[in-house]
């Protein structure tokens, strides 16, 4: 069995390299945070830092405002994630339990999302978004987010639904449960591996959003930037260009919280994610 | 139940239905549809700026977007995008998720995957949950043209000089498609793998035990089995490569350069609107983005549509 040894061993070389290829930008991003200019463009790049001090990490807090911007990302991301599955979930379960005229139209309509790229409307959402006053508020992002999130949670939860037995539900409304609460008691608790599924798509895919808090949250609002508004900002912005392990460190910062949701998360995080492309 | 006359039971139907459909449509059409429709009606217009002046111009942002050059460079990027990055991703996904499922041989009579596999797909799949913007800014300091970039250097213990990854305008491109496999590759391994672990495994082994070998168990028994999930996986990453608008805005030289060498539709709608704030033209270059997009779904699934395999 040489030639089976011979694949084995080449297969192992490939996956080891797309490993080294993976990790090294971000290995190398956190060693270049406790690294000096001089060593981060000397004749050696790829060693190790000479002392490990955590100066440039007090220097980025301070001067990027990165931690302002987590804090405002989470308030973001919670609310329109939070009103995401509240508001998705209720308009997936009516449309997917109950026949009546015109469930076909605006289950239409909210499928219809699916297959518009959002820089179509990047001109108009702007103008509907100024003139309800909410230009550079945390309120119209949630507000933006929470609609252009319906199309693919309401498809995915309408599916999901659909796929759950009807008895149960049935039951409990013979017994005289209310529609509304047949569907906050019974329903809701059935469907949650469909839930957690939706709401890590809706959490990561709303929290990695740049498009929007762009267009949305200008330049003389920057007290009310988002993560990804300020990791863009910081590798441009003048203040950093004598100072890169600052960069560094803001970027690993920005990294961090990701990784240690993903380690703690991935299994789950997997599926939320590929869920979608399953169906 | 007589028409016109609606009972109690039904009364309260039609309210629980209302009431759960209100918020969420109220949303959804004043943030996603109204936006869109109100795109389709500036197309026509010279609007400039949220200003409410403006006059109608027929198809006269049409006609001067086939007259842009910027805009054609945009469309044959994504060409290039498109024929380059779905399909490299895929086969590096689909090499590393037959290793990770079926590639260490036979294990106690049964197929496995290659020793560590479990690891290798979380490590593969971490960029995908980083934003865009991170890989952007990662890869910057990955991509620095000076001989102390990462990949220079590393190139540089070959004795090769250091390339200009994205100030070499018929590189730049190319480097760009490089960044966004490097950040796919790990999400397709999973998908694929996932839909390599719903094959019962009984067909694999008797594959195996009638001496087939790896390649004939790829080529002839997993791909066709996967076929479904890989064309699916063509589609997502095909609509894909109609954005790369993150990407190309923080990692390209002079967002979209040098000189427009990397420039894609979304870049220039954005720039349209909100450095020219010429919304009317913004909104017509997005509407021909939509009518590629729609065009390139509609061909995909007319041309891909297959036999599916019962199993």
């Amino acid at each position: 069995m040489k030639s089976a040894r011979l694949f084995g061993g080449v297969s192992h070389l490939m996956l080891v390299l797309w490993t080294i290829l993976t990790v090294t930008p971000i290995v190398y991003t956190f060693l270049n945070s406790f690294k000096t200019n001089t060593e981060i463009f000397g004749d050696s790049p790829l060693a190790l830092p000479r002392q490990w001090g955590w100066g440039a990490w007090g220097r980025a807090w301070e001067t990027s405002r990165i931690g302002e911007y987590l804090v405002n990302t989470v308030i973001v991301v919670a609310f329109s994630t939070f009103f995401t599955m509240l508001l998705g979930s209720m308009a997936a379960y009516v449309l997917s339990r109950y026949d009546f005229r015109g469930n076909r139209l605006v289950y239409t309509l909210f499928v219809a999302g699916l297959s518009i790229p959002p820089f179509l409307a990047l001109s108009a959402l702007y103008k509907v978004v100024d003139n309800v006053g909410l230009l550079g508020t945390h309120t119209g992002v949630v507000l933006v987010y929470v609609a252009y999130s319906m199309p693919f949670t309401v498809f995915f939860l309408t599916a999901f639904f659909k796929t759950l037995p009807t008895t149960v539900a049935e039951a409990a409304m013979m017994d005289g449960c209310g529609h509304a609460r047949t569907f906050f008691q019974i329903m809701l608790p059935m469907a949650k591996p469909g839930l957690i599924s939706i709401t890590i798509f809706n959490v990561i895919g709303q929290w990695n959003q740049y498009l929007l808090p762009i267009a949305l949250l200008p330049g003389d609002k920057q007290d009310k930037w988002l993560i990804t508004q300020g990791i863009a900002n910081i590798s441009t912005s003048a203040g950093y260009e004598a100072d890169w392990a600052g960069l560094f460190a803001a970027l690993s910062m920005a990294i961090i919280p990701i990784l240690i949701v993903y380690v703690i998360f991935q299994r789950q995080i997997q599926t939320g994610l590929t869920a979608g492309v399953g169906k | 139940m007589r028409r016109g006359r609606l009972t109690p039971g039904a009364v309260r139907k039609w309210g629980f239905i209302v009431s759960f459909l209100a918020a969420p449509l109220a949303i959804y059409i004043v943030f996603f549809v109204s936006p869109n429709l109100q795109a389709l009606q500036l197309a026509l217009t010279n609007s400039r700026g949220i200003s409410p002046d403006f006059q109608y111009v027929g198809f006269e942002n049409f006609t001067r977007l086939f007259g842009d050059e910027v805009f054609w460079a945009a469309v044959r990027h994504h060409g290039l995008i498109l024929l380059v990055m779905p399909l490299v991703t895929i086969v590096i996904a689909l090499f590393f998720s037959f290793l990770l499922n079926l590639g260490g041989g036979q294990r106690n009579g049964q197929l496995a995957g290659v020793w560590g596999s479990s690891f290798y797909k979380v490590v593969f799949f971490f960029p995908q949950v980083l934003a865009v913007v991170i890989v952007g800014v990662l890869f910057q300091a990955v991509l620095n043209p000076q001989k102390s970039g990462i990949l220079n250097s590393v190139l540089g213990w070959f004795g090769v000089d250091p390339v200009g990854w994205l100030i070499k305008p018929d590189l730049a491109l190319w480097t760009i498609i490089g960044v966004m496999v490097w950040q796919g590759v790990g999400f397709y391994v999973v998908l694929f793998s996932a839909g390599m672990a719903g094959v019962p495994k009984e067909i694999f082994e008797a594959a195996a035990l009638d001496g087939a070998n790896r390649f004939t168990l790829f080529f002839k028994i997993t791909l066709p089995l996967v076929w479904n999930t890989v064309q699916v996986g063509w589609v997502y990453l095909g609509i894909a490569a109609f954005d790369a608008f993150a990407l190309v805005q923080v990692l390209s030289i002079d967002r979209g350069g040098p000189d427009n060498a990397t420039t894609v539709l979304p870049l220039e709608i954005f720039r349209q609107t909100f450095t020219y704030y010429r919304f009317g033209y913004a909104s017509a270059m997005g509407v021909a983005l939509v009518f590629l997009v729609l065009t390139f779904a509609a061909l995909t699934m007319r041309v891909t549509r297959r036999e599916r395999i019962e199993y």
